[in-house]
């Protein structure tokens, strides 16, 4: 997956000419990306270049104006009219926000069994089974039955991330998933999610954890406003940038 | 002047007994109003909140009309006004049901708006990135939040409309407030028999405040 300049033949996602407004503010312009399975993008840009946008356009959280998002052969039309592959799309795709955005009046071992349950219709024993799995895998098994305002940051978002894989997503999107953190808890998210770029998840991750977008990522995706002005492996972008945006947005964060 | 007034203790409990008799009544008005409203509230609280203009602003009308006059107006509307147009007498004690599951209705309806209005987005978020409906995320993770929240402002309302029963007087329902009229006509103990009746309403609104604290104290472990 090094030479990912060259989308693979069947992409898990594609964008085709996305557009996207807020009012009269342009946010995604003319947007063209294939993600291939199994491919870890890492989108970086400056705060209001459309990044975060960008990933919550693909499973529909936001609606764009023109062109076409396809996930996994489920097509999303502008104007959120997506009907019955939306909802095929979110059960295929999992989120973890900058906000963790656990249900707190759910015990932790319940938010993460409520969608397998609810959408997927599997029987509470089953349910359990997974989460026990997952949260073990985490680390968090010996938290389950608190609830989420009993854990640290750290170990809410890493709840979030088994509360997203229990419903076997095909890709990941994680907007902004350490942000939010404490310095000390964000090692042990990054860890969490870099496991999962080992195991082979589709993985699109909106971050500014430089360091770790360069060991995981296959590819680095540089946004400007609302447009995409370079993309590359990370000794490309991050060493080589070509163009004088992505180059002057490098020497602001690689400099501390 | 040679006043020495006493309060005279055995005629206040010596009333006891009566009074009692209009605690059921009181007590069926309020709570029976107070359920009818609460589900009035549930449907007018969202469809207040509807993206379709066409259902917030019946749900607006309403709001206002019940909110914005007094609830002994609306029970007389109720019970002298309405049999005009019926052709046939009201029932009294259906009258103050009516009342005041209409009046606490709209305000409801604005603690219910205002409930599901304070869960931070990212809870609907999350819930439809996991695949749930729309019907399914409110109901499994906004609705029991916004409950929560609402729990407080739901006492009050309920506090209220208990007092507000006493009104129902007007209308010859044999509540708390009539029994004490009725009982203060033969004996001519106002000051006893008053006091007696505030001190009964106090003892259901002082039950009614603390099992919500304690509803309240539950709720909060999930937090």
């Amino acid at each position: 997956m090094n030479d990912s300049q060259q989308a693979s033949p069947t992409p898990i996602v594609t964008l085709e000419k996305v557009d996207k407004y807020f009012g009269s503010l342009h946010v995604l312009q003319d947007i063209d990306l294939e993600i291939a399975a199994g491919e870890v993008v890492v989108i970086v840009g400056a705060s209001g270049s459309g990044k975060s946008t960008l990933i919550r356009c693909v499973n529909g959280l936001e609606e764009f104006q023109s062109g076409r998002i396809v996930v996994d052969g489920n097509e999303l039309t502008p104007h959120g009219k997506g009907g019955k592959s939306l909802q095929t799309i979110r059960t295929e795709v999992g989120m973890v926000f900058q906000q963790f955005n656990l249900f707190p009046h759910l015990s932790v071992h319940a938010n993460v069994t409520l969608a397998p349950e609810k959408v997927r219709g599997l029987d509470n024993a089953k349910a359990r089974e997974i989460a026990d799995r997952l949260l073990e895998r985490v680390g968090i098994s010996d938290q389950a039955d608190k609830y989420p305002g009993q854990l640290s940051g750290g170990q809410q978002q890493r709840v979030a991330l088994a509360r997203a894989l229990a419903m076997e997503p095909r890709l990941m999107l994680f907007d902004e998933p350490t942000s939010a953190l404490d310095p000390e808890m964000i090692g042990e998210v990054l860890d969490a999610m870099r496991e999962l770029a080992n195991e082979g998840m589709t993985m699109m991750i909106v971050t500014h954890e430089m360091g770790f977008a360069r060991e995981v990522a296959d590819r680095v995706i540089f946004v400007h406003d609302g447009h995409i002005v370079e993309q590359g492996t990370p000794q490309e972008v991050f060493d080589h940038p070509q163009n004088e945006r992505t180059q002057s947005f490098l020497s602001r964060v690689l400099k501390h | 002047m040679d006043v020495t007034f006493q309060f005279d203790w055995q005629a206040a409990i010596a009333s006891i007994p009566h009074l009692l008799t209009g605690i059921p009544w009181t007590l069926l008005i309020s709570f029976g109003g107070l359920a009818i409203g609460f589900l009035i509230g549930i449907v007018f609280g969202l469809l207040r909140i509807s993206p379709l203009r066409l259902l917030r602003w019946p749900a607006t009308v309403y709001i206002e009309i019940f909110r914005g006059t007094p609830v002994l107006v609306q029970v007389l509307f109720i019970f002298y006004g309405l049999p005009q147009l019926l052709g046939g007498p009201i029932n009294a004690v259906v009258a103050g049901i009516a009342a005041i599951a209409l009046n606490a209705g709209a305000y409801i309806s604005e603690i219910v708006r205002g409930g599901v209005q304070s869960i931070e987005k990212g809870q609907r978020e999350a819930g439809l990135s996991l695949g749930l409906s729309r019907t399914d995320t409110f109901r499994y993770i906004i609705w029991p939040q916004a409950l929560r929240r609402m729990i407080p402002a739901l006492g009050n309302q309920g506090i209220v409309s208990i007092k507000d029963t006493s009104l129902f007087s007007v209308i010859g329902v044999g509540e708390l407030v009539r029994q004490g009229q009725v009982y203060i006509a033969t004996t001519f103990t106002a000051l006893e028999v008053y006091l007696m009746v505030a001190m009964l309403y106090l003892v259901i609104t002082l039950s009614l405040s603390f099992a919500l604290r304690l509803l309240e104290r539950k709720g909060l472990v999930g937090q």
